[in-house]
């Protein structure tokens, strides 16, 4: 066996035959949801390690205003919605954009943000609206897009932002007493913002990160190390072949220079201060609204999905999962994207 | 010089068809069945034939290692070996868009009868339809085969059964979604016709249980409908599924899974044990074999389920794909 054969070894091994308190681990990425999944980690675990998924998935996250906002601009003359798969079939509080798409509507289904440059140009009186969700890493893509758009010229390119930051939501969960004693802290964010920028706040709330990849050993190893971090408001960088401790430099000022933060609704969890992204005042005219979304009403009243999301509840005590709510009809957000947790528990089971 | 397209008039069904027939798809498929120009190609027969159709929409027309024309070839052939048969006969109808250039037409056509010739079929009938677009290029193949073996079927798969995957996993997705996403990889689409590697296994001592092409929703979607219609459970080995590095990379890099992406020259192949090494020998000897690998087993176990035994010795259950995964891949 080699060295790293052997470290892993005794890390199964730990987490096996853990025998401490109850250790409660959250993870916060969606990348890191599927990945616990796909590689059977917890399996691997005590019975008194317990994972749970947090408000990772960016899709998930988003409040049905902002849904219902992107199938109001799909139906308005002249304008296209731009968005990547997964956000077509996510309940609005009425419907889908996929239902509104074929009802009339005009949305368009892209691979990467850029490509909408293509679309604008193609058709110079339609107004393409992107939408744009996602946490800290995508962040430096749409400003990386605007910035393209400004030095182009292209005048008929908007987006309707629900940019969340990471940091808050964790802090607001913690405030709201949930029961975690630890977290998996997202390696993609980690990635732009830096290591660092999770310490304030494991020191605030006194409760270990370990900052993850997204193979089964770097989740592993960032598990044993919360574990036997317990206790501790301490940032541990399990990452750092990708993490460096103050982050992307060049990214974070990129976002500096379009976005400022602001408050921002999350679904089911409520307004969270400081927890979004949006375009400064300069770029306003870029933006198709995203400001005034301030409504979260599920399409169907029974939806869990925030409980879930702030992992209160498992899906499975939802009383919609596997009845009214599947992955061919999801109800809620988190049935949808891949790395929902909701469709990962589905998977699961 | 201007490139010449497709215009409304080729779909005319006068002169300009017959000029697009004649000058492209009569050269380029020639034979005597298809020279008689028939309504209907009249052709010897068999006792038993195995017939498929499958319809292609891939965009973009070309890319690494393959184009539209090797793919309609490749789909139907594979599907008709899949249940043993011989592939012999096969039929193509086109629909192209207005604004198509004649040279890509050519290039298409002259790749479906490189293909063709390479799975020893011949293409006997085809139809060719003008509609107003941007350019695009629609074909739906049908194909006949003969000498279908009855005893491969997902039902005549047994405990004990050995799961062999003909090579590696992702290629023909890879390298569609490169293209799409302008990334410069060098990977390239597998898709080829296996009619040497299903021949030899026919051909040999090997008792083949089950056998399916991996294409839309990947080995893991295959593997779970299987499994399903078989009453059986199949246990993967993460550690033995082969994907290359450039695969991998790729897939981790957008968040894809190699389990569920399409190929378009793979296949999986449910054998006894007492017979994986010979299978694996005539699988081999393809060119389109050579990564043949045993990744798994079929057991008595939970009815319907595909279990994998993840790398660091986790359990992973997996179900068909779900959602669009990528859309026009074939």
């Amino acid at each position: 066996m080699s060295d790293l054969d052997q470290t892993l070894a005794a890390v199964k091994a730990r987490l096996k035959a853990y025998d401490g308190p109850r250790m409660r681990i959250m993870e916060v990425c969606g990348s890191h949801t599927s990945a616990i999944v796909k590689n059977g980690i917890p399996g691997l675990l005590s019975p008194k390690i317990e994972l749970v998924a947090g408000p990772g998935c960016p899709v998930c996250v988003t409040p049905t205003d902002y849904i219902d906002r992107l199938i109001a601009l799909s139906k308005e003359k002249d304008t296209c919605v731009v968005t990547f798969g997964d956000l077509l079939r996510v309940p609005g509080s009425s419907g889908t954009l996929m239902q509104a798409k074929t009802a009339g509507g005009r949305a368009a289904m892209v691979y990467s943000p850029f490509d909408t440059l293509a679309l604008a140009k193609a058709e110079p009186e339609t107004t393409f609206v992107f939408a744009a969700v996602g946490f800290e890493t995508t962040a430096p893509v749409y400003a990386l897009l605007l910035d393209q758009i400004l030095k182009e010229q292209i005048p008929n390119i908007r987006f309707l932002t629900a940019v969340k930051t990471m940091p808050p939501v964790i802090d607001a969960l913690c405030a709201g007493g949930a029961d975690v004693q630890g977290f998996i802290a997202p390696g993609h964010v980690a990635v732009v913002i830096g290591a660092d920028a999770f310490k304030p706040l494991a020191e605030k709330v006194q409760l270990p990160f370990g900052v993850a990849g997204f193979t089964g050993r770097h989740l592993l190893a960032a598990i044993d190390g919360i574990v036997r971090a317990r206790g501790r408001g301490v940032v541990m960088n399990f990452y750092p072949e990708a993490v460096a401790q103050g982050g992307n430099a060049k990214a974070q000022a990129l976002v500096a220079k379009y976005f400022e933060p602001g408050d921002a609704l999350w679904r089911g969890m409520g307004v969270i201060p400081g927890s979004g992204y949006y375009l400064k005042a300069a770029y306003r005219r870029y933006d198709a609204g995203s400001r005034a979304l301030q409504h979260d009403r599920p399409m169907n009243a029974a939806c869990r999905c925030g409980e879930v999301l702030k992992g209160t509840i498992s899906p499975k005590d939802c009383p919609l999962f596997k009845t009214a709510c599947t992955p061919l009809h999801p109800q809620g957000a988190c049935m949808v994207s891949a790395e929902g947790n909701c469709l990962s528990v589905y998977n699961e089971n | 010089m201007e490139q010449r397209t497709i215009t409304t008039e080729h779909g005319s069904g006068g002169a300009a068809t017959s000029e697009l027939i004649d000058g492209i798809f009569a050269k380029a498929f020639d034979n005597p069945v298809l020279a008689q120009m028939e309504d209907s190609a009249v052709v010897p027969g068999a006792d038993e034939i195995a017939v498929t159709t499958d319809s292609f929409v891939v965009d973009p027309l070309f890319f690494k290692g393959g184009d539209i024309g090797r793919l309609a070839v490749c789909g139907t052939v594979n599907d008709l070996l899949m249940r043993g048969a011989v592939p012999k006969y096969l039929t193509c109808g086109f629909i192209l868009e207005t604004g198509l250039p004649l040279e890509d037409l050519e290039k298409i056509a002259e790749s479906m009868a490189a293909t063709a010739q390479e799975a020893g079929v011949t293409i006997v009938a085809g139809d060719t339809k003008v509609v107003e677009g941007r350019g695009g290029l629609y074909v739906n193949t049908a194909g006949v085969g003969f000498a279908p073996c009855s005893t491969i079927g997902a039902r005549q798969i047994q405990p004990g059964d050995v799961i062999i995957l003909s090579g590696n996993l992702g290629e023909h997705h890879a390298a569609i979604l490169s293209e799409r996403l302008s990334i410069d990889t060098d990977i390239q689409s597998d898709c080829a016709p296996l009619v040497d590697m299903v021949g030899a296994l026919m051909a040999g001592t090997v008792a083949v249980h089950g056998m399916r092409d991996i294409t839309r929703g990947g080995l893991g979607t295959i593997l779970k409908e299987m499994a399903e219609a078989s009453g059986l459970t199949f246990e993967l080995e993460e550690s033995r599924l082969p994907v290359t590095p450039k695969v991998r990379d790729f897939c981790s890099l957008l968040g894809l899974d190699p389990l569920y992406m399409g190929n378009e020259g793979k296949m999986a192949v449910m054998v006894p044990e007492s017979d994986a090494d010979e299978a694996l020998r005539l699988i081999r000897m393809s060119a389109y074999g050579t990564h043949a690998a045993v990744v798994g087993r079929v057991c008595a176990g939970e009815p319907g389920e595909v279990m994998v035994k993840t790398a660091v010795g986790g359990q992973r259950r997996i179900d068909v794909l779900r959602g669009e995964g990528l859309p026009r891949i074939c």
